[in-house]
């Protein structure tokens, strides 16, 4: 294509998104409302499973022996246990380091904590903590120690990873669900602003055909419309979301800032990473999608 | 230049609009193509446009087979010919200029070649100094002027006039003719379908009419039959 045409054709797309305006704004509404939805579900998401993980991580297996294990084997175990490649770390707690620190933990520095002064209610309560590597690897190794002598139980962290995950995967159904309605919705609108605009340039794109236009010159500026229409309705979401974003982690972090030692939100920059691309892409693939069916559809000779 | 053996046309059942058409069209030659309403002629343009495609027969144009063109193919040869209308077809929300380099842009002229060309042909049609009229402000024979100017842009091998005059009075009627003489004598091949019986008498050029489909004369200096 010549420069000349190229600004023709450019000068037609944004003359039709001018000439049904109303039926432009919606178009471009539906599609900010979808992506922006897609941003709120893959930052709520991949932060739900960042924390998960950190959670699996930074809690650790505990080991609880049996009544009457000497220290001597406890050590025996421990040796055991960290001989484990995903293995990263080993924590002795001994029953009255346990004690201590429940105490403080609960009691703190309460005179009720003091009726159990020489008679440890925790007594057997001596114990490893098992941070792990790779954390896929967990259940093996709970596993694998289960099988060692010695050990009456196991504690695990997993049941907070399991519930996050659960949560997680109901909200990625459903946030599937209604994207990909809002999806349909918005190659419907964007595919009706189309026809719309061809409709009233019905007797211009006669006179073109008429005049020898190739087809693609024909629907170019339909085509240009709908990626335009996309463009704008990617743009918007992520600039909204980039602000809402970085305000809800400051707000939330402020507001609980209890959860900040337990809690890491992911940077706005690194879901950007994704989110940007992912949603210009959405944007540019519905109205060229929209767009090309529809003249397709409309402009056959 | 424009070259049909039996060709015939029908839509669905009952008769053709064309019926087993036979014609041979020089290059520079200036064709009447003569009948009433429902004789085949328009038909005929459209069938030469390659709007329409023959049911059977043979069209050739400018060298161009039409049976079996392929899609992408038409647009380039549309830029062989250059049409005009009764109803003139000119773009109400465009100045004359913008109509007539419409034409050039469709089929990607570069912008220096439209500044040139447009006043130039807009020259040869008599509406220097119009420029920036809309058609609303322009009287019909003026939009039919400007009609031609577009169809004449690109440089045709063949002008088809459907009706040309079909909305003009006598006057303006005779003198968009008069201009389509005088295009045929800068060597553009000339068809013109039309039931203007006193212009056709009065120009005394070849002649065919249609009846019922059917060519069913042609003749050199003719004059209009009612078949």
């Amino acid at each position: 294509m010549r420069p000349s045409t190229i600004w023709f054709t450019l000068k037609q797309g944004v003359k039709n998104i001018k000439r049904n305006l109303m039926f432009s704004i919606a178009s471009i509404i539906t599609m900010a409302a979808c992506i922006f939805l897609v941003g709120i579900f893959y930052s709520l998401v991949n932060n739900v499973n960042h924390i998960a993980r950190k959670v699996e991580q930074e809690v650790p297996i505990t080991v609880f022996f049996e009544k009457e294990t000497t220290k001597k084997e406890m050590k025996e175990v421990g040796k055991l246990i960290k001989a484990r490649p995903e293995v990263a770390k080993l924590e002795f707690e001994s029953a009255e380091e346990a004690w201590e620190k429940f105490r403080e933990q609960y009691f703190q520095g309460s005179e009720a904590a003091e009726g159990f002064k020489d008679d440890n209610p925790l007594v057997n309560s001596a114990n490893y903590h098992v941070y792990l590597n790779e954390i896929e690897r967990q259940n093996e190794l709970v596993a694998y120690i289960q099988g060692l002598e010695h050990v009456r139980e196991i504690n695990q962290s997993e049941e907070a990873a399991k519930t996050l995950g659960s949560f997680n995967k109901l909200v990625s159904y459903a946030s599937i669900a209604i994207i990909s309605i809002l999806l349909l919705i918005a190659v419907f609108l964007i595919s009706n602003t189309i026809s719309v605009g061809i409709s009233v340039r019905k007797e211009e794109i006669g006179i073109m055909k008429m005049i020898g236009a190739t087809d693609g010159f024909v629907r170019s500026p339909f085509v240009l419309e709908g990626i335009v229409l996309g463009l704008i309705g990617a743009a918007i979401p992520l600039v909204a979301l980039y602000f809402v974003y970085t305000n809800v982690v400051e707000y939330i972090l402020e507001k609980f800032n209890v959860l900040t030692g337990v809690v890491a939100f992911i940077p706005v920059q690194e879901i950007y990473m994704v989110l940007l691309p992912v949603g210009l892409a959405l944007g540019i693939g519905i109205g060229l999608i929209g767009s090309f069916v529809t003249t397709r559809k409309h402009l056959k000779v | 230049m424009i070259d049909l053996v039996d060709v015939s046309k029908s839509y669905g059942k009952g008769l053709p609009a064309v019926n087993h058409a036979n014609l041979h069209v020089e290059k520079g030659e200036f064709v009447f193509v003569v009948g009433s309403s429902g004789s085949g002629k328009s038909t005929l343009i459209k069938l030469l446009m390659k709007e329409l495609d023959s049911t059977s027969g043979r069209i050739t144009v400018s060298g161009e087979r039409l049976e079996g063109m392929k899609h992408r193919r038409i647009a380039k040869y549309r830029r062989k010919l250059g049409v005009v209308f009764q109803d003139f077809r000119l773009l109400k929300d465009r100045n004359v200029y913008e109509n007539v380099a419409f034409a050039q842009r469709v089929i990607g002229r570069p912008t220096r070649v439209i500044r040139k060309r447009v006043p130039e042909i807009l020259q040869e049609v008599g509406l220097a100094g119009k420029y920036k009229s809309f058609p609303d402000e322009l009287s019909g024979g003026e939009q039919q002027r400007v009609a031609i100017a577009r169809a004449l842009v690109n440089r045709p091998d063949i002008l088809l006039a459907d009706e040309p005059t079909g909305n003009l009075d006598p006057k303006t009627s005779e003198e968009i003719m008069t201009l389509l003489e005088e295009i045929n004598e800068r060597g553009t091949t000339v068809l013109v379908v039309t039931h203007n019986k006193d212009i056709v008498n009065s120009m005394k050029k070849r002649v065919v009419t249609m009846h019922d489909g059917i060519i069913v004369s042609d003749e050199e200096e003719g004059g209009y039959h009612e078949a």
